[in-house]
């Protein structure tokens, strides 16, 4: 088990990403976040946090469950569903420019279905992704549009993320 | 969740507060502008009554639809149940054509117990005789749940006919194992007898069973379930188990009032408080789909043993 960001590394990669939505979106007040549960959240919620503080403009942020829309539902014979948690969006995102964050980019799958769950809610001017972690391993043709750290990994390695609204703590760290 | 959703019986604490927790995700998608979404995509679900509704299957329709299941509503009153062909025979007819689940709604008590041993599809107990109506009693802990935040502790009143009611049953067993105290009330000839060893008080008393409720929930008097002469007359029915404003007065002050539908106005209940400030009934009504889609949703999943993958 290695650390790869400590909690330092995680404000200030966030902070960063803060600036960049900043010098990429002019017209911040067309911007909203959306979080993908779980951890998406309270990263949303921190970026909304930086961005009011650079630029005194509140963006509102909302959260997506993706669980009814996901591919691997009703695959294998055994074992019970995956929980399903409230999707919170209380804003329109019709217009919008919507910045989907995540914890981890890995294989794509939730995002593919963060992408269908939004457009049900509404025809958004345009999606960008936000994730703290890109590690690699894509089998969609999903990009990131602002990443917090590039993480080589190999298929077997495990990426967790711990954030101090769920886990009491924040690190980014690979387990074997 | 097991195989089968045949009664409340069966679940466990933790499995009514998943339905429950489940449910409300799933009332946030009715309220998208686009009210679906594709999880049950390829499922097919067949709605087989054998009784008259209109509540119970309009709201597992559209639980289905909004999952995307395809469905199909057999209407038993066009089916070849008329010309004498038994449940068995066509639950196996209707099984091989592979369906994914089967919502059942039987005059019998045990008719899904006995569809799920033959049948390799999911059952529903959309209500069966006087036996259970479980997904009813589930959207009514929802109801009431959303309203007092907690069932354990509540005391709940359940006025009416007793004697011929599913969804006593159902609310019975699901509101004690849930630590709620429950009184029931109703004449002597509607009191079954023993049911006093499913947890519950037994009064004859409207005032004693309403005083301090938290909840009031009036049942249907099913006359056509009822062979003989239980009470002298509706009027006097009304008179003396008739839940009025005057009566609904001892409950608490934040009580709320249910009825699992049809309602008979001025016999169970009277019209100012069926449509009064503690009447929920519509509440209930609205979140019967979104209960029925997280029973929906939860079913379709894996089992638990591998003996009955």
């Amino acid at each position: 088990m290695s650390v790869v960001l400590d909690a330092d590394q995680v404000a200030r990669s966030l902070a960063r990403i803060a600036h960049e939505i900043l010098e990429r979106n002019r017209g911040i007040d067309q911007v909203a976040l959306v979080g993908i549960r779980t951890r998406g959240v309270p990263l949303a919620k921190r970026i909304a946090k930086s961005i009011q503080d650079i630029s005194h403009h509140d963006v509102p942020t909302g959260a997506l469950d993706i669980t009814l829309y996901r591919d691997d539902l009703m695959r294998t014979p055994l074992g019970p569903q995956p929980v399903v948690r409230k999707t919170e969006i209380p804003f329109s995102i019709d217009d919008k420019r919507i910045l989907l964050v995540d914890d981890v980019l890995y294989t794509g799958r939730t995002i593919r279905a963060a992408l269908d769950a939004l457009i049900d809610f509404g025809r958004p001017r345009a999606i960008q992704l936000i994730v703290l972690v890109d590690r690699g391993h894509r089998e969609l043709p999903i990009k990131a549009d602002y990443v917090g750290k590039n993480l080589p990994t190999s298929a077997a390695q495990s990426v967790q993320v711990h954030l101090a609204e769920i886990d009491g703590r924040d690190e980014v760290e690979i387990l074997p | 969740m097991k195989k089968d959703l045949l009664g409340i019986a069966d679940l466990s604490p933790e499995e009514i507060y998943l339905v429950l927790e489940t449910a409300e995700a799933m009332r946030e998608v009715g309220r998208r502008p686009i009210k679906k979404v594709p999880t049950l995509r390829g499922k097919t679900v067949v709605n087989l009554f054998y009784e008259p509704s209109t509540r119970t299957r309009t709201s597992f329709e559209i639980a289905e639809k909004r999952l995307s299941a395809d469905t199909l509503n057999v209407a038993v009153a066009a089916s070849s149940v008329l010309k004498g062909e038994t449940l068995v025979d066509t639950a196996l007819n209707i099984e091989a054509m592979s369906p994914d689940m089967i919502v059942l709604r039987h005059a019998s008590s045990g008719a899904c117990h006995l569809l799920s041993r033959i049948c390799k599809s999911r059952i529903i107990n959309a209500g069966d005789g006087m036996h259970e109506h479980p997904t009813q009693a589930l959207l009514d802990a929802f109801t009431i749940k959303e309203h007092k935040k907690t069932i354990e502790g509540l005391k709940v009143a359940i006025v009416g006919d007793l004697l011929h009611s599913r969804v006593l049953r159902s609310n019975v067993l699901l509101l004690t194992k849930l630590g709620a105290s429950v009184w029931v009330c109703g004449p002597p000839t509607l009191v079954p007898p023993g049911i006093e060893c499913l947890g519950v008080h037994v009064t004859t008393s409207v005032d004693e069973a309403v005083a301090g409720a938290d909840v009031i929930m009036m049942l249907r008097i099913q006359q056509e379930r009822m062979q003989g002469a239980f009470f002298p007359s509706l009027r006097e029915y009304f008179n003396v188990f008739g839940m009025t404003a005057a009566r609904v007065r001892g409950a608490k002050r934040d009580v709320i009032i249910m009825h699992p539908g049809p309602m008979n106005r001025g016999v169970e209940i009277a019209s100012d408080v069926a449509d009064g400030p503690y009447s929920v009934i519509l509440e209930q009504v609205a979140n019967g789909v979104a209960v029925r889609m997280a029973v929906l949703y939860l079913l379709a999943g894996g089992v638990e043993d591998e003996a009955a993958a």
